[in-house]
């Protein structure tokens, strides 16, 4: 988990959105969903003053963020790596695929290399079952990854 | 409108847009234009034909020439030969696997030939994110007739008499369902309309969405002039841009033609819907869970009754139906009440969409009648198992439901045959294993998925799930013991009693159905400590075959623990009790010397 500390651009870009919805609570969800897109993530100070401006508990905005899959309280890496674990990709051997990317990139899933240029993450079925297994690297999508492509995909990424 | 020869249909789904079909559809416009055949053939992105298999697909009208697995670097060839030479490339055509001969058009591929498509009407034949060609297909057709013509209470009485029940996994009559929404009375009152699909393997309400999504905002307007309701909300994943894009959209043409929002079609009846974005939380598919989320809370479930029939969003009456019950809504009020009804077995009426995945050869989107046995969905519309496998088992109902094997093949699909065999309907998907799926493995899977979406309210959820999970874990880890599945069995039953919500209730019956139809495939991990499929990597026995073993040392030299002995030219042993089963010796091995138990 890593803070943030707020300049007064962040401030600013946090007015906007709460601003944009009116301060109501009743919108927590479309409110956390905006400032994700703009912060990459949702760290503490960010929650406390969404919390202040909406005139909730800091418990209660903490209680959303924690309980839906989709906010994260960590920055992702530049490249997001993100391995479908549906079950269609799950019997067609994701998990395989997973475990050459942990080896790779000597980091767990929900994990950030250190250098920052990669980030691992399972997702729940991004619905192309077609092309099972399905990996996600930002917005890009890989189908029928086999294990032995793993290495070469991460090596196309120079930058 | 221009009149055109010929309509290029091109897959603009998820699955096709992944691989290219935006450049294929960008493609053909160019090449079309540089043969100055714009006025002759038009091309149109299109919602998904179902057969993600071989996407991308671009299919022809009029003919039906079906092309699949096309490239951006085919589309010069489809367009001078098909469009202006009339021939077709045969080598794009799909070709039949078992008389591998090329299929001219899609009404005669196996795959389509049994589908009856209700829910699916329009997409992969309408561009979605044009009203008009909704409307050229009868769309709104049923909202205007049933605003002038009828009371709530006659379009209720159809939907009593077409016998749909709900498609997003609970199959509670739909009619019904409108008709008590309809009689609490309330200033306010909301439709919601539920597309948090989160059942992994289970793409129809995002194809729905994606394809037609003018059918899903139709029928909601056609349930809030039937419960008196003006407000609308579809509760949507963010993880689906593409079908909130489209629903965007279609809610703004809609809006100006007057078909949302106030006086609609100049009757006194005024309806408009808003999006809510769902933050990946599969609890959240159960309606009281999803309506605490609608208004910013913790996607947690309450105790019903009360109702959201009675007390619903913001305390409100509310009418909550998943995006495929409500793609069927305006063809029955176009067709009929009886002619939905004449379609199906006897309790469960009209077709079911179901998301085919897993082992199997189709691997897409079908919309069959309801009664239709597994054994023409496997082996006819999805074209039997992968590469000659033998069939074990289909997943259906996804985290909820539970396996069906070889007996029940030839039992006619329907929500309570499903019951019955121990599974259920669940949204639609359904995930077909072969002979190398272990069954225990496949239950793991599912509890590791429900112990990550359990919200954690209720003890037996929270607790015994992961107790379950634990057990299963220690089962495949080669540590289990004979008690533990009765153990399993226990502890399942008393999971399903005591939650709170339909997620702790259905949990436990990926375990139960498993242990019921494989049970010898869990004694054999406890007793004898093999895995019969090869799946479970702690149960793996590696052997080398002296017959085979040329003794060329590569094994040696590939095994991490030093557990392979034996001279050069010789035939090589591996010390069990050294072995960490990483199978780096088989994938080593030229000569399949090596047994894997």
């Amino acid at each position: 988990m890593s803070n943030l500390k707020l300049q007064e651009c962040h401030l600013k870009t946090i007015d906007e959105v709460c601003d944009s919805y009116k301060n109501d609570p009743g919108d927590l969800i479309k409110i956390l969903h905006k400032a994700q897109t703009a912060f990459g993530y949702l760290p503490e100070s960010v929650q406390r003053e969404i919390a202040k401006r909406l005139k909730i508990s800091v418990a209660k905005v903490y209680g959303v963020v924690t309980f839906y899959s989709f906010f994260t309280m960590t920055p992702k890496g530049k490249h997001a790596i993100s391995v479908c674990m549906g079950t269609a990709c799950y019997v067609r051997g994701a998990e395989k695929v997973v475990d050459e990317f942990k080896e790779h990139l000597k980091i767990k899933v929900g994990g950030v290399t250190e250098d920052g240029k990669f980030s691992l993450d399972c997702l729940r079925c991004v619905g192309a079952c077609g092309l099972a297994p399905v990996v996600l690297i930002g917005e890009k999508v890989y189908g029928r990854v086999e294990p032995s492509q793993v290495k070469e995909i991460l090596d196309s990424y120079t930058d | 409108m221009a009149q055109y020869k010929m309509h290029l249909l091109v897959c603009g789904g998820t699955g096709c847009r992944a691989s290219q079909s935006e450049q294929i559809v960008e493609n053909l416009k160019s090449e079309i234009k540089n043969l100055g055949l714009e006025n002759d053939a038009q091309v149109v992105t299109t919602g998904c034909f179902g057969f993600c298999e071989k996407g991308p697909i671009v299919k022809i009208i009029p003919d039906n020439t079906f092309y699949t697995q096309v490239k951006p670097e085919d589309c010069a060839e489809i367009v001078t030969e098909h469009v202006l030479k009339g021939r077709k490339v045969n080598r794009l055509l799909y070709e039949d696997p078992e008389t591998l001969k090329h299929i001219e058009d899609s009404k005669h591929m196996g795959f389509y030939q049994k589908q009856l498509r209700i829910a699916l009407r329009n997409c992969g034949f309408i561009d979605p994110e044009n009203i008009d060609e909704y409307i050229a297909r009868d769309g709104y057709a049923a909202i205007g007739k049933i605003i002038t013509e009828m009371t709530p209470e006659a379009a209720i009485d159809i939907m009593k008499k077409s016998g749909l029940r709900g498609r997003g996994g609970g199959g509670f009559p739909t009619g019904l369902k409108w008709e008590i929404a309809s009689k609490n009375k309330a200033d306010q009152k909301y439709v919601v309309c539920n597309a948090d699909e989160g059942d992994p393997g289970a793409f129809m309400d995002r194809s729905i969405l994606e394809g037609d999504p003018h059918s899903v905002i139709e029928a909601m307007a056609i349930c809030g002039y039937c419960i008196g309701a003006t407000k609308g909300i579809v509760y949507i994943r963010a993880e689906y841009p593409l079908a909130i894009k489209r629903l965007k959209v279609a809610a703004r043409q809609a809006r100006a033609y007057g078909l949302l929002g106030e006086k609609i079609l100049g009757t006194d009846f005024d309806f408009d819907i808003e999006l809510r974005y769902g933050a990946g939380a599969f609890v959240c598919g159960e309606e009281t869970a999803l309506i605490h989320s609608m208004e910013g809370h913790r996607g947690e479930p309450t105790v019903k009754p009360p109702f959201p029939a009675e007390k619903g969003y913001l305390g409100k009456p509310t009418n909550v139906n998943n995006v495929e019950t409500f793609a069927n809504v305006p063809a029955i009020f176009l067709k009929g009440a009886e002619w939905f009804a004449s379609i199906g077995t006897e309790k469960s009426k009209g077709t079911k969409v179901f998301a085919l995945a897993g082992k199997i050869n189709n691997v897409g989107l079908i919309e069959v009648p309801m009664g239709i046995t597994l054994r023409e969905v496997i082996f006819e519309i999805g074209g039997g198992i992968k590469d000659g496998k033998k069939f074990k088992a289909v997943q259906t109902g996804g985290p909820s439901g539970g396996c069906l094997t070889e007996k029940h093949l030839d039992t006619p699909i329907d929500f309570d045959n499903l019951i019955a065999a121990g599974s259920m309907m669940g949204s639609g998907g359904m995930i077909v294993m072969d002979e190398d799926d272990c069954m225990v493995s496949v239950a793991k899977f599912y509890l590791e998925f429900t112990v990550e979406e359990s919200c954690g309210k209720c003890a037996p959820c929270r607790i015994g799930n992961k107790r379950l999970h634990e057990i299963l874990e220690k089962i495949c880890g080669g540590k289990g013991v004979e008690e533990d599945i009765e153990y399993l069995k226990n502890l399942s039953r008393v999971i399903k009693d005591t939650s709170l919500c339909g997620l702790g209730q259905t949990s436990p019956n990926p375990v139960l159905s498993t242990i019921e139809h494989f049970y010898d495939e869990y004694l054999a991990h406890v007793k004898e400590r093999i895995c019969p499929a090869g799946s479970c990597k702690a149960l793996k026995l590696y052997t080398i075959i002296s017959d085979k073993c040329t003794g060329c040392t590569a094994c040696v030299r590939a095994c991490p623990v030093d557990a392979i002995t034996g001279e050069k030219r010789q035939p090589h042993v591996i010390d069990a009790d050294k072995c960490i089963r990483c199978g780096a010796c088989y994938d080593k091995c030229k000569f399949t010397a090596i047994h894997v138990q």
